[in-house]
C-alpha cells in the first residue's frame, strides 16, 4: 500500500457520464507517464443508481485495484429516484458520497458537489467528525453551478476533473489534448472554460491541507490503455477472425460490439441474430464454409450454446467461443463478476468433452490466449473457449503499443487446398475421407476440405460417422473415431507445454513452501498480495493457471509437490477450480485450502493477504465477512 | 486462381453424380415421401447446372434430416431445428455456394420455429425445404406442429387440442420471397418448384408434403392434389401479397378437409436479398470471405492499426 500511488474514485449516478470522464482521465494519467489500472462498479440499471470508477495510477506497475483509495470525487446522482422512495432505497442523491466513505484511506481527499448534495444531507453523514478521525481533507464545491454558468449541468464532470488536477498539482496539458480529441467543437469550448476556471480557482484560492500529489513516472515507450474486451477482440482480429455472430448479454456484449464496429472496415462479417443457439450455429456454419469465426455469450446465453458446442466437437468444426462470466445462478447479478461458470464451460453439452478452454488472467493474456484459441481450434479442428469475467472484461490497463505488433495469423489451419485435396485419401466411390485417421499426423487431426472445393465432398454430421462421414454405429468404428478425437487433447497439451509454457504465470519466492494458486481475473490481486507477503518477510509463491482444458498436469504436479500447503483463490462459492485440480491430479485434497469470495466484488490484495494470515498463522480471527475459507480435506 | 474451382464450373452434369456410391442406402420406410424430395432434388440440381461440389445441403434431425446422407453434395447434418442458422452463415461466408437447407415440420416449424421466422424475415438467399409429414417420424409418431387438431398419438392419446400451424401464411408474414407447396406424390411439379427456388434470389421456402405411411396412415397427402397454377378454378397473382395471402388461407383451410392444393403461392423477385442488402451497406465483403484465406497477397488489417484510439 505505497504512498506513491493515486487511487482516484469518481462516483455519481449511472448515466451521468462517469465512465467516459474516467476513461479520459485515466488516459491523461497514462500520458503523464504513469501506469494505470481501472475498476468499474455499476448497478444493473440504465439511468441512476450509484456507480463509480476507480483509477489506480503509480510510477510502478499496477495490475490490480488497490486496497481502498485516496481521492474521492463525489458528483451526486442526477438521476436519483423520487425522494418519496427514500425509505426504500435510501438517500440516493447522497450515495456517491455516503457509499464510498468506508474504503477511503487515512489522509484521503474528498471533493463533493455542493450543488447536488445539500448541506443537511451531508450533515447526516457526520462527515466532519469522520474526517477528523481519519485525517481526510474535504473540499466542498458547487460544481453544478460552475458547469451551468458555462454550459450545461452535465459538464460538472469536467469541473470535477479541473478540481482534481488542481488539488494534485497536475498539468492540464494531457487533459486538454484528450478533450480536444474526444469532443465536438460545440461542447469543447464550454468544457475547456469549465476546466480552466475550476483549476485556477482551486489553485489560487484554496489552501491545500492534504499531502497527496500526482505521482511521478515515465514510460520508455508508447502505451495504450485498453480493456480486457478490447484485448479479446484484438486477439481475434490478429488471429484472422472475420466472422462474428452474437446476441447481446452483459458483459459479453463488449467484445461483440467492438468487433461489429470494426469488421465492416476490414471486410469482416458481424451478425446479430435471434438467440444464442443461432449465434453459435452461425459461427459453425461460417467456419464450415471456410471463415475464421467466433461467437460468445455470458452464462445464460452460453447455456443455449451447449448443443452447437457439442456439434462442433462431433463434426470437428473449428470455432472459438468466449464466455464472459457474471454472478449466477440464472440471471444472477448482470453487472457483477464471479468465476462461477468454470465447471459449466468445461463440461456442458452431451458426451465427453473434447474442447480447449483458456482462462486469461490479465489484459495481455486476453489478447494472447484469444489468438492461441484460434490457432488451436483451426489446427486441431475443435471448439476453443476463452473464459473470462465481468472484471477482466471491463477493467482497463496500459500496455506498451509494441505488444500488439504481432504478425497476423489468417490461416485456416489443417484445411486443404484443392491441390492437396486431389492427393488426399478418397474411398472407392470417390468420396473424400474427411474423418480418416491421417497416418502423417499422429495428433488425430484429419485435414478438412471446404464446400465449393473440387473433389472434397463429404458429410459433416453430429451423429457418429465413418471416415467418409456416413452415419455409423459400428462399435469398432466408434472406438476409432472417439479415440482419434480424444487424442487431439493429448497432443494439444504437448504443444502447449513445448510452445507456450508461459501460459501459466509464476511469481513470488521460488523457494517458498507455501503456494497460492489462482485463475482468471483474480490474478492481479493475488500477484500483488504475494509480492506484499514476501516484502513483509513471509515466504510465498504463486501461480495463475490459464489452461483449464487440457489441464497442465505436469506443471501443477510440480508446483504442488514443491509446497507443503497451498491456498486456492477464486471468486465462487463452491471452489470449482480447486475441484478441477483435485479431479485432474487425483490428489492434493489435503494440501489445498480455498479462499472464496462471491459477493459480486472482485478480490482486493489485502483480502488475499488476510486470507493467508488467517489460514497460515492460524490466528483465531475469522476472515472478513465477505470472504470464506474452505479448509483442506481432512482439516 | 480461386480456392473454390468447383463453383460455377461449366460442364455437363450427370444426375448420377448426386448419388453416393454403394453406401449408404436410405433407411427410410418403404413408401416414405422423403424419397420424393431426394429424387426431385437429384433431378433439379443438374438441370439448373449445379455441380455437386458447389452445393451445400444443411439438414436438421429427423427422418428428413437424413436427406444429405443420401445425396452426394457437400453436407452438414446439424442438430434438431438448427439447420437454418448454420446454412445462413455458410452462405454469408461464401455467397457463391448453392445453399439448400432442409428438415422436418417438427424440426423446422417446432424447435426451429424461431430460426425459420428470422431467416425468412432477413430474406437470406437460399432454399429451404420442409418435409411436412404432419407428424414426428423418427421419434415414432408424436404430434407435430402441423398435425391436424384431434390428431392422436402416443403422447397425445386423447387427440391434440391444438390447431395446426399454417406454414405458408407464417412464411409470408415473416418475409420469405418465394413460397410454394408441393408434394412427393407430384414429382414433376416438385422438380420444377425446386428449380425455381434454387434460382430465386432470396429466401425460397418450400412446404413439401411427404407422406409418412408408418405413423400417419390417414394423412391427406394421399388425397389427389390440385395444382393451383394448372387449374382453372384458381386465378391469382403470385406477385401480389394480398392475393397470395388469400390463396394460402384457402389452401391451409382446405388441407384437412380433403383438398390438397399445391403450387407457387408467392413470388417476389423485386425485394433485395439479405446478401444484397448487406453488400449495399458495406457489411459484406465484395469477394467471399472464405476466398480471402487462400489469397497470399491479401493485406490483412491488424489490431495494431486500431491502437491510436487507445494511446
Ligand atoms: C434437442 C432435441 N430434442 C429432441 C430430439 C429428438 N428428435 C429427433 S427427431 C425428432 C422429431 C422429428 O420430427 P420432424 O422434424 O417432423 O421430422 P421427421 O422425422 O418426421 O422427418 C425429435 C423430437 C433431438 N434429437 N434433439
Ligand atoms: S417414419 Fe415416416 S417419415 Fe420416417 S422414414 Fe418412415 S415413413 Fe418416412
Amino acid at each position: 500500500m505505497s504512498d506513491d500511488e493515486l487511487i482516484w474514485r469518481i462516483a455519481g449516478g449511472s448515466g451521468d457520464g462517469i465512465d467516459s470522464t474516467s476513461q479520459n482521465f485515466a488516459k491523461a494519467l497514462m500520458r503523464s507517464g504513469l501506469d494505470v489500472f481501472t475498476h468499474r462498479h455499476y448497478p444493473s440499471r440504465i439511468r441512476g443508481g450509484h456507480t463509480y470508477v476507480e483509477i489506480r495510477a503509480a510510477g510502478h506497475e499496477v495490475q490490480s485495484r488497490g486496497d481502498g483509495y485516496n481521492f474521492l470525487l463525489a458528483l451526486g446522482d442526477s438521476f436519483a429516484r423520487n425522494p418519496q422512495e427514500e425509505s426504500v432505497y435510501g438517500n440516493e442523491e447522497l450515495k456517491p458520497l455516503s457509499e464510498n466513505l468506508d474504503e477511503l484511506r487515512e489522509g484521503g481527499v474528498i471533493v463533493y458537489d455542493e450543488g447536488l448534495l445539500s448541506e443537511e444531507d451531508v450533515a447526516e453523514l457526520d462527515l466532519e467528525e469522520r474526517a477528523e478521525e481519519n485525517d481526510w481533507h474535504v473540499y466542498p464545491l458547487d460544481l453544478r453551478e460552475i458547469a451551468k454558468e458555462h454550459g450545461r449541468e452535465v459538464m460538472r464532470n469536467t469541473a470535477g476533473v479541473g478540481v482534481t488536477a488542481a488539488l494534485l498539482e497536475m498539468d492540464l496539458e494531457h487533459i486538454e489534448d484528450l478533450m480536444e480529441d474526444a469532443m465536438p467543437e460545440k461542447i469543447l469550448e464550454p468544457n475547456l472554460e469549465i476546466l480552466h476556471e475550476t483549476y485556477e480557482m482551486v489553485r489560487d484560492e484554496y489552501e491545500f491541507t492534504h499531502d497527496l500529489r500526482i505521482p511521478e513516472g515515465e514510460h520508455d515507450e508508447e502505451q495504450a490503455l485498453l480493456s480486457g474486451s478490447n484485448a479479446i477482440a484484438y486477439g481475434a482480429i490478429d488471429a484472422g477472425c472475420r466472422f462474428i455472430a452474437g446476441y447481446p448479454m452483459t458483459p459479453w456484449t463488449d467484445v461483440f460490439t467492438i468487433l461489429s464496429q470494426n469488421f465492416p472496415d476490414m471486410g469482416g462479417i458481424s451478425e446479430q441474430v435471434e438467440d444464442e443457439i443461432a449465434a453459435a450455429a452461425l459461427a459453425l456454419g461460417a467456419s464450415h464454409a471456410g471463415a475464421k469465426a467466433m461467437s460468445g455469450s455470458s452464462g445464460g446465453g452460453f447455456a443455449l450454446m451447449s448443443e452447437p458446442l457439442g456439434l462442433a466437437e462431433m463434426t470437428e468444426t473449428p470455432v472459438v467461443l468466449v464466455e464472459s462470466m457474471r454472478a449466477g445462478p440464472s440471471t444472477g447479478m448482470p453487472t457483477k463478476p464471479e468465476q462461477g461458470d468454470l465447471e459449466f464451460v468445461l463440461y456442458t453439452s452431451q458426451g465427453d468433452s473434447s474442447r480447449v478452454v483458456f482462462a486469461p488472467g490479465d489484459i495481455e493474456e486476453a489478447y494472447e490466449q484469444t489468438r492461441l484459441a484460434f490457432h488451436i481450434a483451426y489446427e486441431y479442428q475443435l471448439p476453443a473457449i476463452v473464459i473470462y469475467d465481468q472484471k477482466l472484461s471491463g477493467e482497463n490497463k496500459n500496455v506498451p503499443v509494441s505488444f500488439f505488433d504481432r504478425e497476423p495469423e489468417p490461416t485456416l489451419g489443417s484445411t486443404l487446398t484443392e491441390e492437396e485435396l486431389a492427393e488426399a485419401a478418397h474411398d472407392a466411390s470417390g468420396k473424400f475421407l474427411r474423418f480418416q485417421h491421417d497416418p502423417d499426423n499422429d495428433a488425430g487431426v484429419s485435414p478438412r476440405s471446404l464446400p465449393g472445393q473440387e473433389g472434397g465432398r463429404y458429410l459433416a454430421t453430429g451423429n457418429e460417422h465413418t471416415p467418409a462421414g456416413h452415419i455409423e454405429e459400428d462399435p469398432t468404428n466408434r472406438v476409432i473415431q472417439m479415440e482419434r478425437r480424444m487424442e487431439k487433447l493429448t497432443h494439444i497439451r504437448e504443444e502447449l507445454d513445448e510452445e507456450h509454457p508461459s501460459n501459466q504465470t509464476y511469481y513470488g519466492d521460488e523457494e517458498a513452501d507455501y503456494g497460492i494458486i489462482t485463475w482468471g481475473s483474480s490474478h492481479g490481486a493475488v500477484a500483488e498480495a504475494v509480492e506484499r507477503l514476501n516484502e513483509d518477510g513471509h515466504s510465498v509463491k504463486g501461480v495463475t493457471v490459464s489452461d483449464m482444458m487440457p489441464f497442465p498436469e505436469k506443471e501443477m504436479t510440480e508446483f504442488l509437490e514443491s509446497v507443503d500447503e497451498a491456498m486456492v483463490v477464486e471468486m465462487n462459492a463452491t471452489a470449482q477450480f480447486r475441484g478441477l485440480i483435485q479431479k485432474e491430479l487425483g490428489r492434493y485434497g489435503d494440501k489445498m485450502t480455498s479462499l472464496l469470495k462471491y459477493n459480486g466484488n472482485p478480490f482486493e490484495p489485502a483480502e488475499v493477504v488476510e486470507g493467508y494470515e488467517v489460514n497460515v498463522a492460524e490466528t483465531d480471527e475469522e476472515p472478513s465477512a465477505q470472504v470464506r475459507i474452505e479448509p483442506a480435506a481432512g482439516d | 486462381m480461386s480456392a473454390f474451382n468447383a463453383i460455377g464450373a461449366e460442364r455437363e452434369i450427370d444426375r448420377d453424380e448426386f448419388t453416393p456410391g454403394l453406401e449408404p442406402q436410405p433407411t427410410w420406410c418403404p413408401g416414405c415421401g422423403d424419397f420424393g424430395v431426394l429424387k426431385a432434388l437429384k433431378q433439379a440440381l443438374p438441370e439448373v447446372g449445379k455441380n455437386p461440389d458447389e452445393v451445400l445441403t444443411v439438414t436438421g434431425i429427423g427422418c428428413s434430416g437424413k436427406l444429405n446422407s443420401y445425396l452426394d453434395t457437400y453436407g452438414f447434418h446439424t442438430i434438431h431445428g438448427r439447420s437454418l442458422p448454420v446454412a445462413r452463415a455458410a452462405k454469408l461466408a461464401n455467397p457463391d455456394l448453392e445453399v439448400i437447407a432442409a428438415g422436418g415440420d417438427g424440426d423446422g416449424y417446432g424447435i426451429g420455429g424461431n430460426h425459420f421466422i428470422h431467416t425468412a424475415r432477413e430474406n437470406h438467399d437460399m432454399t429451404y425445404i420442409v418435409f411436412n409429414n404432419e407428424v414426428f417420424g423418427l421419434t415414432k409418431g408424436q404430434t407435430s406442429p402441423t398435425s391436424p387438431k384431434g390428431h392422436k398419438s402416443n403422447t397425445q392419446p386423447s387427440g391434440s387440442a391444438k390447431s395446426p400451424l399454417r406454414p405458408l401464411s407464417m412464411s409470408l408474414n415473416a418475409g420469405a420471397t418465394y413460397i410454394a407447396r408441393t408434394a412427393a406424390v407430384n414429382p414433376n411439379q416438385a422438380k420444377e418448384i425446386i428449380k425455381e427456388a434454387i434460382e430465386h434470389d432470396g429466401f425460397a421456402h418450400i412446404d413439401f408434403l411427404t407422406q409418412c405411411p408408418t405413423w400417419n396412415k390417414d394423412a391427406r397427402q394421399y388425397v389427389p392434389y390440385v395444382d393451383v397454377q394448372e387449374s382453372d378454378d384458381y386465378d391469382f397473382d403470385v406477385t401480389d401479397r394480398r392475393e397470395a395471402a388469400e390463396m394460402m388461407f384457402e389452401t391451409e383451410d382446405a388441407l384437412h378437409e380433403g383438398t390438397v392444393l399445391t403450387g407457387r403461392y408467392y413470388v417476389d423477385e423485386e425485394s433485395p436479398s439479405y446478401q444484397e442488402e448487406k453488400l449495399a451497406n458495406g457489411e459484406l465483403p465484395e469477394t467471399p470471405l472464405a476466398e480471402r484465406y487462400f489469397d497470399d497477397d491479401y493485406e490483412w488489417e491488424r489490431s495494431y492499426d486500431l491502437l491510436e484510439r487507445h494511446t
